[in-house]
């Protein structure tokens, strides 16, 4: 089976700091994968590279056969690359319809998707629960919410890949399991890419996981290699071996 | 918002036409006069609005998009001897040309780079009226004929120097862009447009070339307030440089502060309340200034969106 997306050689530099040094990357269709590391250790500029929101220093990022180094975010986004933010950026002050509304009629334009608007919103509202919330606007939900509409404006644009970073972050418990059970169900038909920093989440969610240190990939593997990974207990894990 | 029933908002703006087709009929001479006026630059606050209230983008240069339609009716008029209908388009083509090179330049930049940018291209416009005085009239300006401004339609002509006839080309043009506006807005593109003003970052992460969207809304702003200068100059025989200066830049940002952006109608309400206000003023003191600018700061203060920012806030959340 051929990657869905691959990185070779990808790097980014902020002044001296090489925050993603040299990434060789490969994701699968239809996998679930999990980037973990310490703060600092490049992933929100990893990932922010493939989605085209930051330019490498070098290196290319290949998508589906396609070289979409030089592409602007915009295009990668119709090509089906979606990117959720790791800081809440909803619309605050139009209403929940609208907010999906944008993505649903980009594919509508792009002719990935026929019918009208309205069916796409609510086909999305539903799967993440927001339906009966369609008229309020998004400034008026809870933080949880925020979130999960972040994901439906992600799921409306029928991606391939769908990156998320940090979607648990302030997620109550029982929130989180309801996020479990929808990035699957997302799963389903798209590939997902995630930054997350709750370990069961983590564990949980993954077919596998990728570590980064220090901008490179420190190991790679399933959840039970990564856990038994004496290396990544150092860097990350907490260090405490037993 | 957008949960109202379509029908009920484009009632309320064919009531709004059809008020302001009955008033010409009771209004006394000078108020029609007025009204017609007001009607005309209620055009340029709406093509204001489009760009300042909707996309969020605060030019100070929108007087040279006016008197480019204002000129490119008046100028054909005057020295080419064309018609109006023809002269009125050349004002709208000047104006959706000029949107479009300016969009492009001044695009580049965003926030107070972008008002000053506006306002230095609007200054070389106004120079340049002023420089090439042979043919603009400088700052006399130029007055076109009561002959120059006669429509023949088949057997019927229309004499735009007739107060009905004036009253009612000045309605015509409101009319069609004010629903032209009602329904931008209401539609896909007037749904990004807002999304930009809100955030241009997250707005590109979904799919959207925000930079074009922008562009188009500049030149459709463009091409408003030109439609706006040139009836103006058709249906007021007057051709001027003060309608390029700085003054008639800050103009439609008041009028649209005043009436509410990003409302529909508030760009009318605001260009009438305010000439109303001066109107009204201007016949007790010669300070009339100072007073428009004392109800100014009042509703700023106290209504900072504007007359109908603050009904849609306090009362019908469903107004467009």
């Amino acid at each position: 089976m051929t990657p869905l997306l691959t990185t070779k050689g990808l790097s980014r530099q902020f002044g001296g700091l090489r925050a993603v040094d040299g990434v060789d990357f490969a994701l699968m269709p239809g996998e679930i994968r999990a980037v973990i590391g310490p703060n600092g250790a490049g992933k929100t500029t990893f990932v922010s590279l493939l989605s085209g929101r930051i330019r490498p220093s070098s290196g290319a990022v290949v998508f589906d056969g396609v070289d979409i180094t030089a592409m602007p975010a915009y295009q990668r986004v119709r090509l089906g690359v979606a990117y959720t933010f790791q800081i809440t950026s909803v619309f605050a002050n139009l209403t929940v319809f609208d907010n999906v509304a944008l993505p649903v009629q980009r594919t509508l334009t792009d002719g990935r998707t026929k019918g009208q608007v309205r069916t796409g919103v609510m086909a999305a509202l539903e799967r993440t629960g927001l339906a009966d919330r369609a008229g309020t606007l998004a400034a008026h939900l809870s933080y949880g919410h925020q979130r999960l509409l972040e994901v439906a404006m992600g799921l409306a644009l029928k991606p391939r890949l769908l990156i998320l970073d940090e979607p648990t972050q302030g997620l109550a418990d029982s929130e989180i399991d309801n996020f479990i059970t929808l990035v699957r169900g997302i799963a389903r038909d798209a590939t997902v890419l995630l930054i997350e920093h709750n370990m069961p989440v983590v564990m949980g969610l993954a077919d596998r996981i990728t570590v980064f240190n220090s901008g490179k990939i420190l190991a790679e593997g399933t959840p039970g290699e990564i856990r038994a990974n004496t290396q990544v207990q150092d860097a990350y894990l907490g260090a405490t071996h037993g | 918002m957008r949960d109202a029933s379509p029908a009920k908002t484009y009632a309320l703006h064919i009531g709004v036409i059809v008020l302001l087709f009955a008033l010409n009929f009771v209004l006394p001479d000078y108020h029609q006069g007025l009204f017609a006026r007001i009607m005309a630059l209620a055009v340029f606050a709406m093509g204001y609005n489009l760009l300042f209230g909707y996309v969020g983008l605060l030019s100070l240069g929108h007087a040279m998009f006016f008197s480019a339609g204002l000129y490119g009716a008046g100028l054909t008029v005057y020295h080419l001897g064309w018609g109006v209908p023809e002269a009125f388009l050349a004002g709208v083509a000047c104006g959706a040309l000029l949107a479009l090179v300016i969009g492009l330049l001044a695009l580049r930049t965003s926030g107070v780079a972008f008002m000053i940018v506006t306002m230095m291209f609007a200054q070389v416009f106004y120079l340049m009226i002023l420089y090439f005085a042979g043919w603009t009239g400088g700052d006399q300006g130029l007055v076109i004929q009561q002959a120059s401004r006669v429509i023949a339609i088949g057997g019927v002509s229309l004499d735009l120097t007739n107060p009905t006839v004036r009253y009612m080309g000045a309605l015509a043009l409101f009319s069609v862009v004010l629903l032209t506006t009602l329904a931008l807005v209401r539609s896909r593109f007037g749904r990004v447009l807002v999304a930009i003003r809100e955030n241009e970052e997250r707005t590109k992460m979904l799919g959207y070339d925000t930079v074009a969207n922008k562009l188009i809304a500049v030149v459709a702003s463009g091409v408003i307030c030109a439609a706006s200068g040139a009836a103006y100059a058709l249906l007021f025989g007057y051709v001027g440089s003060n309608f390029a200066s700085i003054q008639y830049s800050i103009l439609p940002l008041l009028w649209v502060l005043l009436g509410g952006a990003a409302t529909t109608l508030g760009p009318f309400i605001g260009t009438l309340f305010m000439y109303y206000v001066t109107d009204i003023t201007s016949g007790f003191t010669s300070a009339y200034l100072l007073i428009v600018g004392v109800a100014l700061i009042l509703l700023v203060l106290f209504a900072p969106k504007g007359i109908m920012g603050s009904i849609r806030e306090r009362w019908l959340g469903w107004l467009p």
